[in-house]
């Protein structure tokens, strides 16, 4: 990460770029992977042949993508920062709920009792949209939620809870009150998101059918860039002024303020820019898994995402993409495989990560490098 | 409602009632005017830089401060001595906005009320803080500890797009130089002594260009080496600086008032306000001075 040059006397600042010659290449590869290769493999290559990738691979890929940008977002918030969310799952979930709205817009007429209004509607004998669904049609306006929603709870939640000083395990557990609360309220059906149900049976999306291997393909590719884009934008972030005072925030806060920065500011500007990456993060999540249901604000989900973090190793970047990938494959395997042991298993990697990897899988494979 | 709101009010009142005609007022039409009143600069023509003014901080009826007052003069070094819980520490909190006293006025020259501002604010008017504990962040280059201290626009937005220039390196490059860090400036901080630490955050608080230097204790930790040059680097900061220097080391004290022959003062604090004031060796040869502190 930081570059470890030499001490030479005559140059004081290590001038580095936002990667590494090789860490560029690797970007570059994994833009082909998502774009050329696995549309290739998917869309091209025969369903016999060893090659094709199935719809079920492209789709549990995708699926961690997302993942990974929660995790990523995490990793900004927790690993850079200090500052650990255990209520991540909120905006994940408000985000996916702001693509399911129009996405359920989106079935028209063709639900269960072909009527233009969603049937949990419907079933609840509603003969208009509550207010939250005014702009539900358009795309635009609801894309435009998908940001402003988990960015505005963020805000509010961010400026009380830091402005109150609230730190530690103190924050970690109102932001878990937080996911819980907003659960139990999706939960309710008179809150008009389909309770317990949620959203789900997509149809279309801009009109396009959701279903067919191009749009699926698609919404692949677009993730997998995002993914990209997030992870560089963050590279970004963090390899500024800006990322060096988030760091120094973690270390010594009192020195932060009293060298005259306000960490309040900063702290909210990363909470927000981390809550609207999951929020991205889950609209890309429902048309793909076709499903969003409060089950995604509940505590559980939201640790998930510090544990994606913490097995990759916090504090590096790539490192949560890592860890997301690591634990969703080895649960995607695990509940196919041992279905009743998954969650020993989960709870053994947790402990198994904190007590002998304390920098996770990245610390590991840097370990193993010095040594050699 | 404000002054003004007021004095425009009695106005309407008296072109109502008569008794001024209108655009004219009491005082002729003359503004009352504030002079050299710039809100958020400093202004030291009054000679004090800092100025305390019965200064109570009571923790559960215990109190830390007791009616402390004291005025530091623009470019002064003070040294401030006193036995473990006379407040000294306390103070710099009161000073620096760490802690709000329940009475007492703050002054940062005479027109800047520190118990308005937040501790953030108080560092960016120009006062520098080190603490007991040297803090300065681990995780980041000595380097980098300097740039993030280096004056600057501190907004989240200037800071992301925050380039350091030619000039802002060379004042990087000579703070190195000045606190003896220069072959460490890739290390991690984490990693450097006890003594090291307390240079670096030194050099923090100068990269800042505070007017006001409060020193927690400054050399804990240092070897007699480390002391000395300590010592000498105050003393040379002095004159464009203001220092406050807390410290419990009466030879560091001797060697930065050179026992009194350099006319700096010494201030005795003692269960939270001032016992005596004076040049080092006034202060030894107090009565009371002895008996609570110095002749144990």
């Amino acid at each position: 990460m930081s570059a470890v040059l030499p001490t030479a006397p005559a140059t004081i600042v290590p001038r580095v770029g936002l990667l590494s010659v090789k860490s560029w290449g690797a970007v570059f590869a994994a833009i082909i992977f998502v774009a050329v290769l696995m549309p290739v493999l998917n869309l091209l290559v025969p369903a016999g042949s060893a090659l094709h990738a199935s719809d079920y691979a492209v789709q549990l890929v995708a699926k961690i993508m997302c993942y990974a940008i929660c995790a990523l977002a995490m990793d900004l918030i927790w690993g850079y920062t200090g500052i650990l969310s255990l209520g991540h799952g909120v905006f994940f979930a408000l985000g996916g709920y702001a693509m399911g709205m129009y996405l359920m817009r989106q079935i028209g007429s063709d639900g269960q009792y072909r009527l233009p209004m969603p049937d949990f509607m419907v079933f609840l004998n509603w003969k208009e949209f509550p207010w939250t669904w005014g702009v539900s049609d358009s795309f635009i306006a609801q894309m435009l939620l998908v940001v402003l929603v988990p960015g505005l709870l963020a805000f509010v939640f961010g400026y009380f809870a830091f402005r109150s000083r609230i730190k530690g395990v103190y924050f970690s557990i109102i932001t878990q009150a937080m996911t819980y609360a907003a659960m139990l309220l999706f939960f309710r059906n008179e809150t008009g998101f389909g309770g317990n149900n949620g959203f789900t049976d997509f149809k279309r999306i801009l009109d396009v059918p959701i279903a067919t291997p191009s749009m699926r393909m698609l919404l692949f590719v677009i993730t997998g860039l995002t993914l990209i884009g997030f992870f560089l934008f963050a590279r970004w972030l963090v390899s500024s002024k800006f990322g060096r005072v988030l760091q120094a925030i973690r270390d010594a806060e009192t020195r932060v303020m009293f060298t005259g920065y306000d960490p309040l500011r900063y702290k909210l500007a990363i909470w927000v820019i981390s809550a609207v990456m999951c929020g991205i993060a889950g609209a890309l999540y429902v048309p793909q898994v076709g499903i969003i249901n409060p089950g995604e604000m509940s505590p559980a989900a939201s640790i998930e995402i510090a544990i994606w973090a913490a097995v990759g190793g916090r504090g590096t970047l790539i490192g949560p993409i890592i860890g997301a990938f690591f634990v969703n494959g080895a649960k995607s395997w695990f509940t196919q495989a041992f279905p009743e042991f998954w969650l020993y298993f989960l709870g053994a990697l947790f402990i198994a990560v904190t007590i002998f990897l304390p920098q996770g899988i990245i610390g590991l494979v840097r370990r193993k490098k010095d040594a050699t | 409602m404000t002054p003004e709101l007021m004095a425009a009010g009695a106005r309407a009142k008296a072109i109502h009632d008569g008794l001024l005609l209108p655009g004219k007022t009491e005082s002729g039409g003359r503004e009352a005017s504030y002079s050299r009143v710039a809100t958020g600069e400093l202004d030291v023509t009054h000679g004090a830089i800092l100025y305390l003014d019965d200064i109570t901080v009571s923790f559960d009826g215990f109190k830390a401060l007791n009616a402390l007052s004291l005025s530091i003069s623009a470019g002064e070094m003070r040294c401030i001595i006193g036995p473990n819980g006379a407040g000294k520490t306390t103070m710099m909190d009161v000073i620096t906005g760490k802690t709000r006293p329940d009475l007492g006025k703050a002054f940062f020259g005479s027109t800047i009320d520190l118990l308005r501002l937040r501790e953030n604010e108080i560092a960016s008017i120009g006062i520098g803080r080190k603490f007991q504990k040297p803090t300065v962040f681990e995780q980041l280059s000595v380097f980098e500890n300097l740039e993030l201290a280096l004056k600057a626009d501190r907004g989240v937005r200037s800071s992301m797009f925050f380039r350091l220039n030619g000039e802002q390196l060379d004042r990087i490059g000579a703070m190195l130089t000045l606190i003896h860090l220069k072959d460490s400036a890739q290390r991690t901080a984490g990693l450097l002594s006890h003594g090291q630490k307390q240079w670096l955050e030194i050099g923090m608080l100068l990269m800042q260009d505070p007017k006001l230097l409060l020193l927690d204790e400054p050399v804990a930790g240092m070897t007699d080496e480390e002391t000395e040059r300590t010592a000498e680097l105050f003393l040379s900061l002095e004159g464009n600086h203001s220092l406050v220097v807390v410290e419990h080391d009466m030879k560091f004290i001797g060697e930065l008032t050179q026992n009194g022959k350099n006319g700096k003062k010494v201030t005795v604090l003692h269960e939270g306000s001032v016992l005596a004031e004076g040049l080092l060796s006034e202060v030894q040869a107090n009565e009371k001075v002895v008996e609570v502190y110095l002749g144990r």
